[in-house]
Order: C-alpha cells, then structure tokens, then sequence
C-alpha cells in the first residue's frame, strides 16, 4: 500500500466541503476576502479531511517555491545591463545627444 | 516625475527574480539574459511614467512577460492552445496525501520537500503547455496577484484561475509521475 488515499473517491462529503475545495487555489493565492476566508477557516476548523488537503496544497505549493529559487545572475550580464544604464542616463543628462529635441538644460 | 538615477538603486535588486524567471520562460541561457536586459532598458526609458509608492517589482514582472510575448515566444512555440488532459482536483493529494501519516518526527513539509528534486520541480514546470506555463511561474514561483497576471497576460482573471487551477493539476500529475519513476514505496516506510 503506497498511500491511503482511494484516487476514486470522492473527496467532499459534504456541500460545504464542495464549497470550501472548489476555493483551495484562490484560498491560498489570498486571493480570497475576510468573509470568504473567514467562511473556510470555519470549515477547516470543524472538518479534518478537508484541513488535511488544504494542508498538503499549501505544503506542495512551499515545495515549488523552494524549489524554484532564484539563480545566480551572470556577473557579465549584471555588469553590462549597469554599463547601459550609465552610458543612457550620460547620454539624456549630458550635452552629446540630440535625438529628442529636447534642452539639455535643466539644472545648472 | 520619478527620478531616474533612483532606478537603479532600486530596480537592481530584483534583477536575480527576473533573470530566473527569464530563464524559465526561454529555457535557454542566451535568450533570458537578453530577455532581462531589455527589460532593464525598456524599464529605465519608461521610468519617468512610473509612479512612485506603485509596485515597482510587479511593473518590471509585466516588461518582462510582455517582452517575452512579443519577442521570444513566437520564436521557438507554435501559437499554442494545446490542450491539456483532463486531471482530476487534488490529483497528487489523493495519491500521495498519506506519506505524512508515515513520518515520525518530521514534517510533512519536509516528507515532501524531500520528495521532489529542484530538477523535477524545474522539469514538471517546462512540461507545462506555454499558456499554463506562464499562469503557474508568475503565481507560483514569482507570487503575483490574479489581477497583476491577468494585466501581464492581458486576459480576464477568469482565464487566469482556470489556467492556474488546470496548470497546477498537470503539474501534480507531471511530479507524480517522476514519483512513480523513482518508486514511490522507496520513501514510505513499509509496516515491519
């Protein structure tokens, strides 16, 4: 046996169940406002099957965000996106552009 | 009008987020480092529009998924409706909802944690269909609202929920199959 869990059966055995599985995404995106959240906390304090599959949800949701953390930045990439940003930011502040019409004089 | 020397003090520390992202949405080292540095120039041009006390981190996340649509997508992925199967709710649940019932001391968080490598997460993601795909990055790795993907995607937050929530399923299934692979009874402790 690898799991206790029939795939078949049905898992709301109840309507408020139905009603409080159906929100589990928009429950844990906090997506949800204070009446309906409060609505299923009330629930999940009274119905243990229920609690049991928000729990591995947010649980398998934790997984996936630990496990997608973020990668190192390429130090080449990081240093050529700052080099843009300077040689961009001379180029509007400074006198040598004149693409946009613009006065270059604001400021001393 | 927002000061755009103050961009890069502040736009700078999100770049690790957007790179990962990036790369996740390209699966492909030189495209997301392109991908990442226009989104850093179309931001800084755009900054002046930018207002001050909004979320700075959500704006540069929609630079980059627009950028990512209007650039790179149509490169490698056909238009893409795919279909997915038919997955029923609480699919990786109903199958793997007991192996916490076998721990000892530990959690169930760590029980699970344990139970998926970052290259079977990172892989069960980029099975995803592209439309799903971007749905569950944006929710579930990078934290976004519905209505901040909906804005990024430029669909209705009705179409996100079902995107997420029919993402989210294959995803299960996706991990429960690589579980199924290693053998799932190696991790659940048989009765003696």
């Amino acid at each position: 046996m690898t799991h206790d869990h029939d795939p078949a059966a049905p898992m709301a055995s109840s309507p408020d169940c139905e009603r409080a599985l159906a929100e589990v995404y928009s429950f844990l995106d906090q997506e949800l406002d204070d009446a309906q959240r409060a609505q299923i906390m009330t629930h999940l304090e009274s119905c243990s099957p229920c609690f049991e599959a928000f729990d591995f949800e947010a649980e398998l949701r934790m997984v996936i965000t630990t496990r997608t953390h973020a990668v190192d930045v390429p130090e080449t990439l990081r240093i050529r996106i700052e080099e843009k940003l300077t040689y961009m930011r001379l180029e509007s502040s400074g006198g040598s552009r004149s693409d946009d019409g613009e006065e270059p004089r604001r400021g001393a | 009008m927002a000061d755009q020397d103050v961009f890069a003090e502040q736009a700078m520390e999100y770049m690790p987020q957007l790179y990962s992202t990036a790369l996740r949405m390209t699966r492909n080292a030189s495209d997301a480092e392109d991908l990442v540095q226009e989104t850093y120039l179309k931001a800084y041009r755009g900054f002046a529009g930018f207002e001050e006390g909004t979320n700075l981190r959500a704006w540069l996340f929609r630079i980059l998924t627009n950028t990512y649509i209007n650039s790179y997508r149509s490169k490698k992925r056909r238009p893409d409706e795919t279909e997915l199967d038919e997955v029923e709710d609480f699919y990786l649940y109903r199958r793997m909802g007991g192996l916490e019932a076998a721990r000892a001391s530990r959690s169930a968080e760590d029980e699970l944690m344990d139970y998926f490598t970052d290259a079977e997460v990172q892989a069960a993601i980029d099975a995803l269909p592209e439309t799903y795909r971007l749905a569950v990055l944006l929710s579930d790795v990078d934290g976004l609202s519905y209505k901040e993907i909906a804005e990024d995607l430029d669909i209705p937050i009705g179409t996100v929920m079902s995107r997420l929530h029919r993402g989210r399923k294959a995803l299960q299934k996706q991990l429960h199959d690589f579980a199924l692979e290693r053998g799932l009874a190696e991790t659940v402790p048989e009765a003696p």
